[in-house]
């Protein structure tokens, strides 16, 4: 049987120049980047090479990379931290209903402590109102957090439009660009951002680690309480030869690696609504097909066909897709995203399936999928006439 | 594909149903463990638990190296059985939740979704066996282990039911589970066996039932009219419960005393002194609702035995069954003692279980206990 593996968005493969390169590193350059003999300078010469090589990626300084454990420690600093430096500018923050769970349990710590939140709402294609945001700026807001692009449905929100708002309000702005980085066109300082969050492992790099971007003006302290790692702003020994990995990874994506990629996987996106098509399956996309959702993310609705049984079947099958976040009792909990574009009561919270692509992904594995689908129901239609 | 007949087990993180995937695997089936998530008991902090026993069955699974899925039936159980549930407590009867979650939960809900998975059987952990007549038509029968046997439980299902299902421990005594579940090392060779009903511990049950239904105490009376007490509301009690009713002997005889009566329109709850009080016992019953398991082979009028609650020994009886075929009048060899309304009435004859019906009444000399 062969495995099918789509569900990138979630988590990737290591590549192989990734994979030599951490072999390498674990073997050559384990010192402890802090310390002042030949081992540890040689460790700390690739930390700052790859702080370089994430700076130029987004075009920010080196002096504003601050590598971290991944997304959610990203996003807890970025929120938490800055909101705790910042009380006496205000109690308002802002953010959308649909962010990562990293971001949303940040917010509800803040709200805990008294701070005030507003959760943006979404329409039925998971986008913003700029105007909503407008209306919800006041002067007490303190800090703004929009992801770069959504999870489960692939939205691409208007940061630049939101960068160029924010620009003149005392609000510093964060975008949780884990699903973004590596195939967007991110320009930290073309878009006004002051924080960004990244993870390693959804660019085909090691897990548990990431970067926060902020911007060298920004005051807040570590969230990690010990060593002077970082600048003082993360505590902790880097792991010196994954960051040497990861780098190895972000070097992969220049511009013409990105828009290969984005055509590609847009490609397997009308690939699959072809097939679909042709063989009379009813499917409806959550979100759009157009420029305002990222290319690696395509969320289907099968109506009549509940998560689960379509999830698992394919599971059966070799192939993977997500069926969204499971609770500790492995039972699928209701998406906030999918709740937020289509309310509560909307059968596509039950019976949705998000794929989502990645460098390893071919063609014929879209086939395979496909193939299963259309067999599925086709037998899940048979048995129930 | 495989051409291995596919096996959906139900997994709850037990022993039974953990050997039951075993031995299936053992026989060459392709197994595929579900454990299956019927109540909702999220708490305020949004931490859903039945945790334990998911990782206990990602566990075994991972032993037995077959995959695993988890699905929810909540809203189907809270339907189809919690609503029935309730609706009983209120009518003062004392219902089986057990026998409704295993007709519609576990041998339905369950079985469309592992037939969705293209399964070719069910299996559960459960201590009951089948046997296929010459028709081909599937019999419900005891288990090897009377102590353990479970067709009390499974007496709703029907033939078409028994078709899909396998039952891997039935067979056996729970000590021999337990050894092979040793020998074979699984993870929960250890784990205590599970009490209470799908949702609900044994324990804090009067609490959990307040949560859903307004309590409105009132008298605690005899027949004759003396109030001994006051008792916390008629759904808390059944019928010869003994316990809970917070009155002594009264000196001279030192006899303990039982519940032997509801009257719901007045909110009284009738007791009575002594184990063998003549009020507890019937002579027969009427039960609504009747069930074959493989069709009624037994015809209208006909002697067999039955059991009118769990963990009792079968008594002799003599059905009659009403021409409309979902009644039955049963009439005991014997004065039974307790029959509660409410409850399952489950017909066997030798080691198969013939059906069941919901009794509604029972009766002496002809005069209608008052039980609600």
């Amino acid at each position: 049987m062969e495995e099918v593996y789509l569900d990138n968005a979630a988590t990737t493969p290591i590549s192989s120049a990734v994979l030599a390169e951490l072999t390498d590193r674990y073997q050559h350059v384990f010192g402890n980047a802090s310390t002042l003999y030949g081992l540890g300078r040689a460790a700390n010469q690739v930390l700052e090479q790859a702080r370089h090589t994430m700076a130029t990626s987004i075009h920010a300084d080196d002096e504003e990379i601050v590598f971290t454990s991944g997304g959610t420690e990203s996003d807890n600093t970025a929120i938490i931290k800055t909101a705790e430096a910042r009380q006496a500018l205000g109690n308002h923050l802002i953010t959308t209903a649909v962010e990562h769970e990293a971001v949303l349990k940040s917010m509800a710590y803040l709200e805990e402590r008294g701070f005030r939140v507003t959760y943006l709402p979404v329409d039925e294609t998971g986008q913003l109102s700029l105007a909503d945001l407008e209306n919800a700026l006041d002067d007490e807001t303190i800090l703004v957090s929009i992801m770069s692009v959504n999870n489960e449905v692939g939205t691409r929100m208007p940061i630049h439009e939101i960068g160029e708002r924010l620009k003149n309000h005392q609000a510093w702005f964060h975008t949780d660009a884990v699903q973004a980085y590596g195939l967007e066109d991110i320009d930290v300082k073309r878009d006004h951002i002051d924080m960004l969050s990244t993870s390693a492992h959804k660019i085909n790099g090691p897990k548990l680690l990431g970067f926060l971007y902020r911007q060298k003006d920004l005051q807040f302290s570590s969230y990690l309480l010990g060593g002077d790692q970082e600048d003082k702003r993360r505590a902790g020994t880097e792991n010196v030869p994954a960051i040497a990995g990861f780098a190895t990874a972000v070097a992969a994506l220049d511009a013409s690696e990105r828009t290969q990629r984005a055509e590609r996987f847009q490609a397997f996106k009308l690939q699959i609504l072809q097939q679909f098509k042709k063989h009379q399956i009813e499917v409806k996309v959550n979100g759009t097909l157009d420029q305002h959702t990222s290319p690696h993310i395509l969320s289907l609705w099968f109506q009549g066909i509940s998560t689960y049984v379509l999830q698992n079947n394919l599971d059966l099958e070799g192939i993977a897709v997500s069926g969204g976040s499971a609770c500790t009792a492995g039972n699928l909990a209701p998406s906030h995203v999918l709740t937020a574009l289509f309310g509560k009561q909307s059968p596509r919270l039950e019976e949705s399936i998000r794929l989502s692509f990645g460098q390893a992904t071919t063609s014929s594995e879209i086939e395979i999928f496909t193939t299963a689908v259309i067999k599925i129901i086709r037998r899940l239609a048979a048995r129930r006439s | 594909m495989s051409d291995k007949q596919r096996v959906v087990v139900g997994m709850s993180g037990g022993v039974d149903s953990s050997v039951a995937a075993y031995l299936l695997k053992q026989q060459g089936y392709e197994v595929i463990g579900v454990f299956m998530k019927n109540w909702d008991d999220t708490d305020e902090n949004g931490v859903c638990t039945a945790t334990e026993d998911y990782k206990d069955v990602a566990h075994v699974a991972n032993q037995l190296g077959i995959p695993y899925y988890s699905v929810n039936f909540e809203k189907e159980y809270r339907e189809r059985v919690f609503n029935y549930f309730l609706a009983e407590y209120r009518r003062g009867r004392t219902p089986n939740p057990d026998v409704l979650c295993n007709t519609e939960i576990k041998y339905k809900a369950f079985l469309e979704y592992a037939l969705d998975l293209g399964a070719d059987y069910i299996a559960m952990g459960h201590y009951a066996q089948l046997k296929r007549d010459e028709q081909g038509h599937n019999h419900l029968l005891r288990s090897t282990d009377l102590n353990k046997d479970q067709t009390y439980f499974l007496s709703q299902l029907s033939t078409d039911q028994l078709d899909r299902i396998l039952f891997p421990v039935g067979g056996m005594t729970k000590p021999e589970v337990r050894e092979i579940a040793h020998e074979a090392q699984l993870y929960v060779a250890d784990k205590k066996d599970s009490m209470g009903v799908c949702f609900i511990g044994p324990n804090n049950f009067d609490n959990f039932l307040s949560e859903y239904l307004p309590a409105q105490p009132g008298k605690m009376m005899t027949f004759d009219g003396e109030v001994k007490g006051q008792h916390q509301g008629l759904m808390y009690y059944t019928i010869g419960q003994r316990r809970g009713l917070g009155i002594g002997g009264d000196g001279h005889d030192n006899q303990p005393w039982f519940v032997v009566g509801k009257d719901l329109a007045h909110n009284v709850l009738y007791v009575g002194k002594g184990y063998e009080n003549p009020h507890l016992y019937a002579d027969y019953l009427l039960a609504s609702g009747m069930s074959w398991v493989a069709g009624n082979t037994m015809g209208q009028d006909f002697h067999c035995t039955a059991k009118f609650r769990y963990r009792q020994r079968d008594v002799g009886v003599t059905v009659h069954v009403d021409p409309d075929g979902d009644r039955v009048r049963v009439d005991f060899d014997e004065p039974a003692r307790a029959v509660t309304p409410g409850q399952a009435l489950v017909l066997y004859q030798g080691a198969e279980c013939l059906g069941e019906a919901t009794i509604d009444a029972a009766y002496q000399h002809s005069k209608k206990l008052q039980y609600v």
